[in-house]
Parts: structure tokens; C-alpha cells; sequence
């Protein structure tokens, strides 16, 4: 799941790129101006990771990644956006980064080198009831709940219902689809998804079946994004 | 991935304080049979099966041994909605099991899986979905005959709204037990209904049309109101019809698509439908079961009598619906003979051994036949080697007595089961004097 915790991003008006690519992703964040502000709009828990960019103010992303670091929780996982020319700036600052990207970066980069970072929170995520929308999904009973009465699914309707829970406005292909709710040794292709989504979207309801959008040569997206449309 | 369904199945029994789990099984005939386990006995079920004396069930029974493992599928696992949540109740469906766990040959579920497991040999995944009319009755018969609910009489002027409001009821139930609903209309005749529902790999509809008739039914008797599946319950007036729409797929793929065809049609779609063409009398009493059946498969009801394809002529056999500008997984044939008295599982299996006989022999499909055959001649007919459906029950178990295909599709057990029940029901019927011969002869000879 995507849902690791709050993001902190610098500057706080960032590229709409990479407001974007971050959104799309199924992060959560929060832009920071300075490192006063830094401290006071953390989340209680802290930051859980930063996105800092280096790449057109080196002096003052420099410093934010310094700040970062001296919170009274200290933010470990930083990711820098340097241009190419800076890249021999990185060497005496190893401590004030955990991965880098060059500018211009593409997207899906980005996105890999976020999941990468956060690996071990989206693995060891122990969560035992997601909530999206109304829908209320309890990992450890199956139960699915939807506006606070039991919504009845079949096993498979509800391990992809589940994982669209945890993916909430991200884009998925009916083969990562398959392959990461079914297993790849399932047989049966791609079109058992659309059949999974048919039925999930009758069991949701009328009104509530758009929350199963489908996304034109794509795919499926669950729960609305800010991009779409 | 098992493990995990049977802990789903078994935490929702636990969460949602199910009294009652329904296991559910169907005959030779097509009849859905059910016995009720207590939740206590659930993981039992899941892990062992649950034993039954078959020898009750039409087409179960056997010389040596009587009972049999009914083996729940724990996918198919739902929680009934009409039944009231303080005593909830679920429903599985099984495989029927011989004692040492191997495939029950007279369990119909399992003759359908040992059939799909053919075309998955061959990277072929089936996909079946149906168009089903039927009709609803007043609960009582007037001089014999049923009543329609739309027609004047018993029934005031909102009748109407209680069938439109009946089958908007049976299709939120059906949405709810994974049975999704792609149309429903009210069909020519008075009181019938059509009902088509999304397309799903056959085994899966073949279970869903085993809920769906017991849906349909159910809803409509807590009104008051009688369903019927019967392929031809009034004179004069269409029967009812099970269209099948059909495609196979490889890798995420139409197999039976084709962009560079004129009617997008693939070698592979062209051969199976050459081979349901070639076979289809052969398959006709499994597909239409009934004496009844063949009062249905008459000329001039949009029913079909010759075997014969074409893209736009209802009175064939085959048709090959256009499907949506640019949507080639919608390439699919429509095979327009079977009825809702069918049983699905059997129907789907000989329909798919015709088929894959067609593209393993590499038949050529005839020429499209789009003039209007009803106004033809019988030897023009022949001329184009164009045949008719069998007539009657009769003609068509005998033909399906001498084919192999469809003993192999069915296995021995029921094979023969079938010619022998079906026989009898035959011979019951021909001994049968019916109103027609006594309005017709009693007084004038």
C-alpha cells in the first residue's frame, strides 16, 4: 500500500510534475516553505519521508534536508532532485540524503525510486482495517462493511477489493492486476478482472459503483484523483 | 491461495453469524439440490467433504456404491440475501467425489470441468453469456392452462408494476450474489421476461444459471407469482429461448476475433461454429431436454429450425452478432437453440466439444445462409445442404444415441442415464392422449 504516512515536499509549491507523479502514486504530502514551518506542520507521528528539491536553490534545499534530519523525529528517508551538473555536490553531503533523481526526471522513475525507499513501511504495513469513502475493509475478519452495513463478496471479489483499498487513485493494468490479486499462476486472463470489477461494482451499489473507475486502454483506478478528467 | 479462501469462508461464517450453510449441487436433469450443514461442521466440509447417500439423486445412482463426497468450491461461497440476518444463511457450491476423492461421474459440475479442461490444454479459455426468457404465471391454473400476469382477468391494471417490480427485485438480488445483469426487457409474448446476463468463463454461469432460475423462482413465490422456465408454456405466442453468446479466448486474446475478416471472424471461431453446425443434432437433446422443448423449435417464433449461420437472419442456428466499432472482445457467435430447461453444465459441455471438435478437425464453415429459410422449400433446402433441427425429443435421442462426441463430452455414466430416462419420458408422452385428439377426433370420428 501506498499509504505510508505523510510526505514532507520542498518547495512548497512544487512542480506539477511532481504534485502529479505523487498523487498518482497514492502519496500523501505536505509542501513545506522553510525550516521553521517544518516542525510545526509535521504530523504528530512525523514526517515519514521528504521529497526535497535541490536542483534550482541548492543552498536553502540543502538546508531544508539539514533540518529534516534534526526534527525531534528525525526524517529518514530523503529524496534530492539535483540537475546533472550538481551530482558532485552529492559527495560530501552523504548524510544528508537516502537516494537522488536527476532533473528532468520521468515519472515512472520517480515512482520506482519512492516504492524503493519506502519498501519495508509498504511490506511490513500491519494494518488491520483500511477505510476509503465509506467502504471499511478488516483484514483480519474479511469483513467488508460499506456505509456501516456488511457488503457480502466472494473471496476473490474481496482480495481485489482489498487491494484496491490499499491503492487508493492509483492506476493499475489488468495484469498487475491479475498477477499481484490472483497470482501469476492463475489461469484465466486478463478478462477475470473485468468480470471481478462487473460483479464488485453491482455488490457497491448504483450510486456508489464509480468508485471502481475504468481508466480508457489502461486499466482500473479506485477512488477519485485530482488528475483525472 | 485455497488455504486462504477456506479461512475467508470460514471467518465470514463466524463473523456474520451464519445459522445454516446450504450446499449446493445439481442432478443429471438439471435440478438444483441442496442439504444444510450447521456452521460447526463447515471446516469439516471444507477440508473433508460431507458424504450423502446419492442413490436418491436422479442420474446418482450406481450398482456398487451409494455414497458419494459432496467437495465444497469455496469460491463460490455467498451469503443469501433474502434470507433475514438475524438467522443469515450461505450457500456453496459442490463437486461431487466418489469416496476416494476422484471426479463423481454422474455429477454434471464435474463433466463441465473435465471439459473445460480440454480447451485449457489448449491455452483456451470458454466464455459463455446468456440471454434467458421466462415467463410468470398466476399460482393458479384456469381450466388447465396458466394464467399470465398481464393479461386481463385475475390481475388488475397494475400488473405491470408488480412484474417490472419483480424483476427489478430479482436483478438487485442477483447483482448481490455476483451475477451481474447486462439487460432486462419484457419479451413479446405477455407475462415473458428476458434477463441477459455479463459474460463469465462457463463454469461460473453455468453455477450462476443454477442460482438464477432458483432467483427467479424464489422472488417471484414470495409474491404470490409462479415462474416458469418451460420452453414453451403457451400456445401461439414465442417460447422461451436461452440464447448463448460464445467465445473463447487465449492469452487475454478473442480467439475468435479477426481484424483482417470481413465479418471478423478468426479460422478458429469459423471451425468451432462449423463444428456446433456439424454436430448440432447430435447435441439438440441435451441442449433442449424436453418433450416441450420441441414445441418451441417451430418456424415463426424467432425460434430456430434450420442449422444454419448468418450475421443477421434470426432464423438460423447460429448468429454472429455485430459487435461495437472497435470492440474485439466483444467478438463472439450466438448459438440460439438451447432453452432455460437445459442443464447448463451438460449443455455447456457438448456445445464446447462440437466446437473444439471443429477446430481440431479443421472443418470448413458453410456458406452464410441470410435469406429468409422459413419461406424456402425443402429442396431448395437440401439443395444447399441445409438440414433442420431434430424435431422432437424422440428424433433428437436418436440421434445422440450414435454419437461419440457427445458420449465422450458426457461420459459413459450419464450418457447412458440420460437415453434412459429420456426414453421413458418419450414413451409416456406418446402414450399420452392429449386435448388436441379429443377436440379433434372424439366427435368427428
Amino acid at each position: 500500500m501506498t499509504d505510508v504516512g505523510m510526505l514532507a515536499v520542498y518547495p512548497d509549491t512544487p512542480s506539477v510534475e511532481l504534485a502529479r507523479t505523487l498523487d498518482l502514486s497514492g502519496y500523501t504530502w505536505k509542501g513545506v516553505a522553510n525550516a521553521d514551518t517544518v516542525g510545526r506542520l509535521a504530523p504528530t507521528t512525523g514526517w515519514v519521508g521528504a521529497v526535497v528539491g535541490c536542483d534550482t536553490d541548492p543552498e536553502s534545499g540543502w538546508a531544508m534536508c539539514r533540518s529534516l534530519r534534526k526534527q525531534q523525529h528525525p526524517v529518514q528517508r530523503i529524496l534530492v532532485l539535483i540537475s546533472g551538473a550538481q551530482i558532485g555536490d552529492l559527495e560530501v553531503r552523504d548524510n544528508l540524503f537516502d537516494d537522488f533523481l536527476l532533473t528532468p526526471f520521468h515519472p515512472r522513475e520517480l515512482e520506482a525510486r519512492l516504492r524503493h525507499l519506502f519498501f519495508n513501511e509498504l511490506t511490513a504495513s500491519s494494518a488491520t482495517v483500511v477505510e476509503h469513502a465509506g467502504l471499511r475493509l478488516n483484514m483480519e475478519t474479511y469483513q467488508a462493511t460499506f456505509g456501516g452495513s456488511p457488503l457480502d463478496l466472494t473471496f476473490m471479489e474481496y482480495e481485489l477489493l482489498k487491494f484496491f483499498v490499499q491503492h487508493p487513485g492509483r492506476v493499475f493494468s489488468r495484469e498487475v492486476l491479475l498477477s499481484d490479486v490472483w497470482g501469476y499462476e492463475y489461469f484465466g486472463g486478463a478478462r477475470t478482472v473485468d468480470v471481478h470489477v462487473r460483479r464488485l461494482r453491482a455488490k457497491l451499489g448504483e450510486e456508489h459503483a464509480h468508485l471502481i473507475e475504468t481508466v480508457r486502454s489502461v486499466g482500473y483506478r479506485f477512488g477519485a484523483s485530482k488528475w483525472s478528467g | 491461495m485455497l488455504d486462504a479462501q477456506r479461512d475467508y469462508v470460514l471467518r465470514t461464517v463466524e463473523e456474520r453469524g451464519i445459522r445454516l450453510v446450504r450446499l449446493w449441487f445439481t442432478d443429471v436433469l438439471g435440478n438444483l439440490k441442496s442439504f444444510a450443514i450447521s456452521p460447526a461442521e463447515m471446516e469439516n466440509a471444507l477440508n473433508d467433504g460431507m458424504s450423502f447417500d446419492g442413490s436418491s439423486i436422479d442420474g446418482y445412482g450406481r450398482v456398487q456404491e451409494a455414497d458419494v463426497l459432496a467437495l465444497p468450491d469455496p469460491n463460490t461461497f455467498e451469503v443469501l440475501p433474502w434470507v433475514d440476518s438475524k438467522a443469515a444463511e450461505a450457500r456453496v457450491f459442490c463437486d461431487i467425489a466418489q469416496l476416494d476423492g476422484t471426479p463423481f461421474e454422474g455429477d454434471p459440475r464435474q463433466v463441465l470441468k473435465r471439459n473445460l479442461e480440454a480447451a485449457r490444454k489448449q491455452g483456451l479459455v470458454f466464455y459463455v453469456a446468456p440471454d434467458i426468457e421466462y415467463f410468470y404465471f398466476a399460482p393458479h391454473n384456469e381450466n388447465g392452462r396458466p394464467v399470465p400476469l398481464d393479461e386481463g382477468g385475475f390481475f388488475d391494471l397494475t400488473t405491470t408494476d408488480i412484474t417490472s417490480s419483480l424483476r427489478k427485485e430479482t436483478i438487485r438480488t442477483l447483482e448481490t450474489m455476483s451475477i451481474p445483469v447486462e439487460y432486462s426487457f419484457h419479451e413479446d409474448s405477455p407475462s415473458q421476461h428476458e434477463i441477459d446476463l455479463r459474460h463469465t468463463d462457463a463454469l461460473t454461469m453455468a453455477d450462476s444459471l443454477m442460482t438464477f432460475r432458483f432467483v427467479v423462482k424464489e422472488i417471484a413465490a414470495m409474491r404470490n407469482v409462479h415462474a416458469t422456465f418451460m420452453p414453451k408454456p403457451l400456445e401461439g405466442v414465442q417460447g422461451s429461448g436461452m440464447h448463448l453468446h460464445l467465445s473463447l479466448f487465449k492469452n487475454d486474446l478473442n480467439a475468435f476475433h479477426s481484424a483482417s475478416d470481413p465479418y471478423n471472424l478468426s479460422d478458429t471461431a469459423k471451425s468451432f461454429m462449423a463444428g456446433l453446425l456439424r454436430h448440432a443434432a447430435e447435441i439438440t437433446a441435451v441442449t433442449n431436454q424436453t418433450v416441450n422443448s420441441y414445441k418451441r423449435l417451430v418456424p415463426g417464433f424467432e425460434a430456430p429450425v434450420h442449422v444454419s449461420w448468418a450475421r443477421n437472419n434470426r432464423s438460423g442456428l447460429i448468429r454472429v452478432p455485430v459487435p461495437k466499432r472497435g470492440s474485439e472482445l466483444a467478438t463472439r457467435i450466438e448459438l440460439r437453440s438451447p432453452d432455460p430447461a437445459c442443464n447448463p453444465y451438460l449443455a455447456f459441455s457438448v456445445i464446447l466439444a462440437a466446437g473444439l471438435r471443429g477446430i481440431a478437425e479443421g472443418y470448413e464453415l458453410p456458406s452464410e445462409a441470410d435469406a429468409n429459410l422459413f419461406e424456402m422449400g425443402d429442396t431448395a433446402l437440401t439443395k444447399l445442404g441445409i438440414e433442420q433441427l431434430p424435431q422432437s425429443l424422440n428424433d433428437a435421442l436418436r440421434v445422440m444415441e450414435s454419437s461419440q462426441l457427445v458420449a465422450e463430452a458426457l461420459g459413459e455414466h450419464i450418457f447412458e442415464w440420460f437415453l434412459r430416462n429420456k426414453r421413458a419420458e418419450w414413451r409416456k408422452y406418446k402414450t399420452h392422449v392429449s386435448q388436441f385428439e379429443i377436440d379433434t377426433y372424439l366427435r368427428s370420428l
